[in-house]
């Protein structure tokens, strides 16, 4: 056997092997093509392609085959929200339905001014890794913000940003209400709420009133004056914790007023005017 | 016919291609942390090993021999297995789209597994012929459907379990479970001589 053999027989004998693999799969790729439901195409092409998986699809494509094939709501894309919602609708032949505008809201008023620092972290840059160390954060209080910035790192929309006084801050404009931030927060700070929503509790603590005031001035301490003061009874107090109502909040702010740890958010939304500070 | 049943045995408990041949141990830790993807995954591998182990039973035996390119086993093989691969999926598609739906996302991923390769590989080195080759085939790939499934049933059990340290929990606690269930397994050597 020559030298000419020895290279050129494998040669032969691999390139005819993948030669006749391709003209195979070509065949079959042909005889046995499946014809797509094109509203898939349609679907996808009308979604942002943002693939967020806000919908709870791994991304825009399998929203876009969830909604044909499995019958999902059209108005599941958050970042789309109603514009396409009805794009989608339109081409199912169904009613688009309703969709709330939302927002991601933090419901932390935790600062550096407001609460102290326990100890000084020095681990992995990221809360989901700060949350793990003995006593479930590195602040003072357990329920509050860490301020690592891993709900910035994980938006996709440039809406979260942190702020100086160590609190990430939401654009409301940027804000598409994707659910990321809510999803990665260790601390579960983050809840969605209505875009038109005014009058939020920006805490998140569960504590009795004396530990939270010894770790935050910024803290609700279920006091209820907020619930006894609501005109319209918007307000609980749960698990030591106020909690608004926003189908029957009417923003007039007199809770906001009178909360005595000034927890109460308002004015954020930009949709109504500035209330009145009357402390 | 003794000799293939104690060879199916044999595939399945004594030479346990994941736990006591340590092959395709990727989607022994990726897909096994649900009992019902684990038992997809491992239908599949049933599925494609046994195809696979006949192509290439013929690739070696009627076209490497004769032309004496033994040597090139693994770039043909892979080359069957994956063309292999790529035509059940489309020919699923289109006859059998039941069965193209239960195995899902796992026939492509099942392409380029090591045990694929590995039992076409374990064939050719023992000579079988192409009944024994189908015999541990299909042995072969039944162990790797039972493995797989006990191992994701353990580990949803795991999944529930609040007494573990939150430093073991998910991969460190499926490692260690992979290595307690591969040295429960040698206790299976021995039995067929």
């Amino acid at each position: 056997m020559n030298i000419m053999d020895v290279m050129i027989n494998p040669l032969i004998l691999m390139g005819v092997m993948g030669g006749v693999f391709g003209v195979l799969l070509a065949i079959a790729s042909i005889v046995f093509r499946v014809q797509q439901d094109e509203r898939i195409g349609l679907i996808r092409a009308a979604l942002p392609g943002a693939n967020c998986g806000g919908c709870g699809f791994p991304g825009c494509d399998g929203y876009a085959s969830g909604v044909v094939n499995d019958g999902v709501a059209v108005n599941k894309c958050s970042v789309g929200g109603e514009v396409v919602a009805k794009k989608i609708a339109a081409i199912m032949g169904v009613d688009a339905g309703e969709s709330v505008p939302m927002r991601a809201f933090l419901k932390c008023k935790g600062t550096h001014e407001a609460s102290p620092r326990n100890l000084i972290y020095d681990g992995i840059n990221d809360c989901r890794s700060a949350a793990m160390i003995p006593g479930g954060s590195p602040n003072a209080c357990p329920f509050g913000c860490i301020g690592l910035g891993t709900c910035v790192s994980v938006c996709k929309f440039g809406a979260l940003s942190m702020g100086s006084d160590g609190l990430p801050k939401v654009d409301v404009d940027k804000c598409v209400a994707c659910g990321a931030c809510v999803a990665n927060c260790p601390k579960g700070i983050f809840t969605l709420v209505p875009k038109a929503a005014d009058v939020i509790v920006a805490c998140n603590s569960h504590w009795k009133g004396p530990l939270v005031r010894k770790v935050c001035s910024a803290g609700c301490i279920g006091c209820g004056i907020c619930a006894k003061i609501c005109p319209v009874q918007a307000i609980e107090i749960q698990n030591d914790l106020a909690v608004i109502d926003q189908g029957k909040c009417i923003k007039c702010g007199k809770c906001a007023a009178k909360c005595p740890a000034k927890c109460i958010k308002t004015g954020e939304s930009g949709q109504a005017p500035e209330l009145e500070q009357t402390a | 016919m003794t000799e293939l049943f104690l060879l199916f045995l044999s595939s399945i408990f004594v030479h346990n291609i994941l736990l006591s041949r340590f092959l395709g141990c990727c989607p022994f830790m990726g897909v096994s942390s649900k009992l019902k993807t684990a038992q997809g995954m491992g239908a599949a591998v049933v599925f494609v090993i046994v195809l696979a182990s006949c192509m290439t039973w013929l690739t070696y035996n009627f076209l490497l021999v004769p032309l004496h390119l033994e040597y090139l086993y693994t770039m043909s093989f892979i080359l069957v297995i994956a063309a292999l691969v790529q035509f059940v999926e489309l020919a699923l598609k289109k006859l059998n789209p039941v069965l193209y739906k239960s195995l899902g996302i796992f026939l492509p991923l099942i392409t380029t597994n090591c045990a694929v390769l590995g039992v076409a590989v374990l064939n050719m080195n023992e000579n079988y012929g192409l009944v024994a080759a189908l015999v541990n085939a299909f042995g072969s790939s039944l162990g790797f459907l039972l493995a797989i499934s006990l191992m994701a049933g353990i580990r949803e059990r795991i999944e529930s379990n609040e007494g573990i340290p939150e430093c073991l929990k998910g991969l460190p606690m499926a490692l260690i479970t992979a290595g307690l269930m591969s040295i429960a397994f040698m206790g299976f050597n021995g039995i067929i001589k």
